[in-house]
């Protein structure tokens, strides 16, 4: 067991290192409900490659980390590690965390030597590998700093010692750049491309989890898609771009707008689905809601008039709001749900509607909001009738959540009825009490 | 202070209601102590008194006294936290031992364990017949009962709330058990921990000092120390000695809190997760400044750490995981339904057990009595509350929002809080006999005279971190007066105003056993109330009452902190928070 990676014969280059077979995830929500996270995902790693996971949250990239990085255990399928049956955490795998996940009661040396500690490495070892580690990521002369002391960007530094320090084959990360600044994330994203490329790094391979597409771009060999509900591949995008990669390249940019499109396709998808089941009978209580803000979405709408003259590359727009396809997602969404936009092949377009929003003022535009969240969005609809029809005019928030907790897990109703809350609110069309955990008609003068 | 939120500990706990489970283990636990009851009164009778060197009023031996007394405390804080890491350790890892460990320990708390302090004697006696060791040990185990339980749940609710990506990474290292209990969870669980165990410290010198001379019948066991030392006085009537124990106790209690407790909390800041700098001043102590600094003392406690470094990186395989049978079947719904099965009836047996101990000599008749002196204590305490609120809150406010007064009252109010009023009651006595004070009315406020502190010292924190931008709006809105206590000022220091409440109300129930019964050498003041109920009954041997007293306090109080404070604490964390 205490055999250092570095004795193992190294795996050669296109050699399969880990094998995922038909890899299924999913969680007890409640007595009887599962939620399916992952379901019949495959995939094959092989040795000198850098692969991304790209997805929006909740597409259960990060689930797949956990179960290579030995955390979790899938319900179903296989994980084969270096031709073995993987169980729990395993020899020559590491992982990155997107907090960076130090002990901050360990200096930075001793967050990097704690790594070995288990390995069974004799105590001066120990020191001398990690001295190397923390040098070779630039760390050198913060030894005997904590990580209180450190910016965001050295912090993850010291996680990369970390990982780094055990010769691991296969480095896992999780979205290791997103809680850092633009810049810092950058410098960091090339210092270590650039460590790769010369072969400075104790690795045969790097599995990186993410939902910026143009971070995939620009460190991936190949990106893999995910899908949300349940998270399953979607579509593998190859990329042959040598290193350094210019963001302005125009091969570059081709990528990044096929990857948009490629995952605005399931986004089309699913809204086509809802609106159909938005018009059945029952239909329509299944979606799943998030939790934007009003101002938001009004913004949006601002944007899209205003500087894109109504329609507009989602790419393009993400670059101009700088923002993640995670923040914005969600909003284009809402937007199609409440038919004030409409997305098709990568391009977002405002609606007749839409537009009218807005060129309205305030209150015009909540009754504009409210006469399409109540046409549009049963639940709302629904919320609406039981309060006209009861003489009370209230009505208790349990009564929705269980409603909604036939077609989804509790967070997921818990979610959306917040957002619900939110809109309705805004849209003045009914009020809700926290306290008393009741929805009414009565507006508070 | 942002601190001060661990002393919460206790309250954290997940529903408001007691639910038959709770009513299941409240059977256990009274059951379990009827049985030490009932092994105690058996062998009360040919028990021989071990030590009886007398104690001596001479002035010039208190400081032995004190260091004897202080030992006591020491040791019942090893205890406290050796029984603080296995409990708490085993709470966390095992879902079963969680489903009982739990409610255990939260009716613990609410046992006024000091009423069992002769059957304890008695059984610590009986380990260690003919020898003193055994009562030492009985008065370090009152020690223990005053911190184990919250030092315990603090622990547990760390563990807990160990973040998920550290235990993520510790998993991804494989760190055993053992190296990842050192690394990860006792430091993070450090700074509330030792927190939770310098708030128990007034339970703790309460007890010690009413432990330390504890009759047995028709023998009084004295083991030298303070508490026994006054209680000398009282039976002399010596005011000059209680005078002099009073500032001895002074002196200690301060020597303690810098050359301990300090230190402790300045250096457990170091394992607080969060990475961004706290608001306001880090906790500061010259003590801990000097070891880290001065090469002497470094040298000094090298050897220590270099122990402390090989047990801690002592190796322990990762977890292997089991075959899937066997995790399928451990962890399956009917291991769950024994289990259950197992405990409900144990707890059974016992609550059968503790009501037939109780019925030999007891019928309904007397438990309404019982529940009626309950209701007297009650209303003492709730009174006393109030009042202690009125007079603290704003004094507390006025203080808090001045950072010079804060910075000086503070740590006095906290001096207070950790002093064992015991100390004073016989000065209390003196001065009820002297202007003929009726004991009903004037024993009660003995029974707060320690606690309320903690509601001086915790509005003080809540209005010392009141958002200074809040302050400027209401001023810049010119609300001045009521309105501004109302809209402002209450609301904003209500959640630390809660947490006090809450710890002055459990000490005060303790309290009323030592303060509806008081003796001034031939002069006995009685209260009517549940604590002079269990007090007659304990001087008499009746272990029955005792145990009958016990078990109605223990539900007053847990009903009161269920059906009261945690609402309002539940109310003041939801609606009042200021994150």
């Amino acid at each position: 067991m205490p055999v250092a990676a570095a004795v193992r014969e190294a795996p050669k280059i296109g050699e399969v290192i880990l094998d995922i077979d038909t890899v299924r995830q999913a969680y007890p929500r409640g007595p009887s409900n599962t939620l399916l996270v992952l379901d019949g995902v495959s995939l094959k790693l092989k040795a000198g490659e850098i692969v991304g996971l790209l997805g929006r949250s909740g597409s259960g990239k990060s689930s797949l980390l956990r179960i290579i990085a030995g955390l979790a255990r899938p319900v179903d399928g296989k994980v084969t590690w270096r031709g073995q049956p993987l169980h729990g955490p395993s020899d020559g795998i590491a992982m990155v965390f997107q907090s960076f996940a130090l002990f901050p009661w360990l200096t930075v040396l001793e967050n990097v030597e704690i790594g070995l500690e288990p390995l069974g490495v004799p105590a001066a070892e120990r020191r001398t590998r990690s001295l190397e580690a923390i040098d070779l990521i630039g760390l050198d002369g913060f030894e005997n700093a904590y990580p209180k002391e450190l910016s965001g960007g050295m912090r993850q530094r010291v996680g990369f010692a970390r990982a780094l320090v055990v010769h691991p084959e296969l480095l896992l990360m999780d979205e290791p750049f997103s809680a850092l600044d633009v810049l810092t994330a950058e410098t960091l994203r090339t210092d270590l491309i650039e460590l790769w490329t010369e072969g400075k790094l104790p690795l045969r391979s790097i599995l990186i989890v993410t939902h910026n597409i143009e971070e995939a771009v620009l460190m991936c060999d190949r990106v893999i898609i995910f899908a949300a509900n349940p998270g399953r591949i979607a579509a593998e995008v190859k990329i042959d771009l040598k290193h350094p990669r210019n963001r302005d390249d125009p091969a570059f940019r081709a990528l990044v707008d096929d990857i948009y499109v490629r995952m605005t396709k399931p986004l089309e998808a699913a809204a086509r689905a809802a609106q159909q089941a938005a018009a059945a009978a029952h239909g329509g209580m299944g979606i799943i809601l998030p939790d934007v803000s009003t101002n938001d979405l009004a913004g949006l709408m601002e944007t899209l008039f205003g500087d894109f003259d109504g329609k507009a590359d989602l790419p393009e727009l993400a670059d101009d709001l700088t923002m993640e396809v995670d923040e914005l997602f969600p909003l284009a969404e809402t937007l199609q749900l409440f038919g004030l936009a409409e997305i098709a092949s990568g391009d977002i377009r405002l609606t007749e509607i839409g537009r009218r929003f807005v060129e309205s003022d305030v209150d015009q535009r909540k009754r504009i909001f409210g006469e399409q969240f109540l046409a549009r969005v049963p639940i709302a609809a629904l919320i609406r009738r039981v309060l006209d029809e009861r003489p009370s005019h209230r009505a208790p928030y349990r009564r929705f959540s269980e409603e909604l907790e036939d077609f989804m897990s509790e967070d997921a109703a818990d979610e959306t009825l917040s957002a619900v809350i939110t809109w309705g609110r805004y849209a003045e069309v009914f009020a809700y009490d926290e306290q008393s955990q009741a929805f009414s008609l009565e507006n508070p003068e | 202070m942002a601190g001060l939120q661990p002393s919460l500990a206790i309250l954290r706990s997940r529903r408001l209601l007691p639910s038959i489970w709770d009513v299941l283990v409240f059977g256990l636990v009274i059951g379990v102590l009827a049985l030490i009851a009932f092994g105690g009164h058996e062998t009360l009778q040919p028990l021989a008194v071990a030590n009886r060197r007398p104690v001596s009023l001479d002035p010039v031996n208190l400081p032995y006294y004190a260091l004897r007394t202080t030992l006591r405390m020491l040791l019942g804080l090893v205890f406290s936290f050796i029984f603080t890491f296995i409990y708490g350790a085993l709470a966390q890892k095992s879902r079963r031992a969680e489903m009982i460990l739990i409610p255990v320990l939260d009716i613990l708390q609410s046992v006024p364990v000091i009423a069992f302090a002769t059957f304890t004697l008695a059984f610590f006696l009986n380990l260690f017949p003919g020898n003193v060791i055994g009562a030492e040990l009985a008065a370090v185990f009152e020690v223990f009962t005053a911190q184990a339980w919250n030092m315990a749940f603090s622990f547990y609710q760390s563990l807990k709330t160990v973040p998920r990506d550290l235990s993520d990474v510790s998993d991804s290292l494989r760190l055993g058990g053992w190296r990842r209990f050192w690394t990860l969870e006792a430091p993070f669980a450090a700074p509330g921990l030792i927190w939770n165990a310098m708030m128990s410290m007034s339970g703790a010198w309460f007890f010690v000092v009413a432990s330390e001379a504890i009759s047995v019948g028709k023998t009084t066991i004295t083991l030298p120390g303070i508490g026994s030392y006054v209680a000398l006085a009282i039976d002399q009537k010596n005011l000059g000695a209680i005078g002099w124990a009073i500032l001895v106790m002074l002196v200690v209690i301060l020597i303690y809190d810098q050359l301990l407790f300090r230190p402790l909390v300045a250096w457990s800041e170091k394992f607080r997760v969060e990475l961004t700098a706290a608001s306001g001043p880090p906790p500061q102590s010259w003590l801990l400044d000097f070891v880290q600094r001065a090469r002497l003392a470094q040298n000094l406690f090298k050897p220590f750490q270099v122990l402390a470094d090989r047990i801690v990186r002592f190796r322990t395989p990762y977890r292997v995981e089991p075959p899937k049978v066997v995790t399928e079947v451990w962890s399956s719904r009917g291991m769950d339904y024994a289990w259950m099965g197992l405990i409900v009836v144990s707890s059974l047996v016992a609550a059968w057990f503790a009501i037939s101990f109780v019925r030999t000599e007891i019928g309904l008749g007397d438990v309404m009595t019982t529940v009626g002196y309950g209701f007297i204590t009650l209303v003492r305490v709730l009174v006393l509350i109030a009042l202690a609120s009125l007079i603290w809150v704003p004094i507390g406010i006025w203080v808090g929002l001045r950072p010079k007064w804060a910075e000086r009252v503070q740590p006095v109010a906290q001096f207070f809080a950790a002093f064992p009023n015991n100390l004073f009651f016989p000065v209390a006595v003196v001065t009820i006999v002297r202007f003929n004070g009726l004991p009903d009315v004037w024993l009660s406020p003995l029974m707060i005279l320690g606690t309320q502190w903690y509601i001086l010292f915790n509005v003080i924190a809540g209005a010392t971190a009141f958002p200074n931008d809040l302050l400027e709006a209401a001023a810049s809105f010119k609300l001045r007066g009521w309105a501004w206590w109302r809209k402002v000022a209450l609301p904003g220091i209500f959640p630390y105003y809660v947490t006090g409440a809450i710890t002055a109300s459990g000490g005060a129930w303790n309290a009323s056993i030592v303060a509806e019964v008081v003796s001034w050498g031939k002069t006995r003041l009685e209260a009517h109330g549940l604590g002079a109920y269990i007090a007659d009954a304990t001087a008499k041997g009746d272990m029955q009452r005792v145990v009958l007293g016990v078990a109605v306090m223990s539900v007053f109080v847990v009903l009161l902190n269920r059906l009261v404070w945690r609402r309002l604490f539940d109310f003041a964390s939801r609606r009042l928070a200021l994150n």
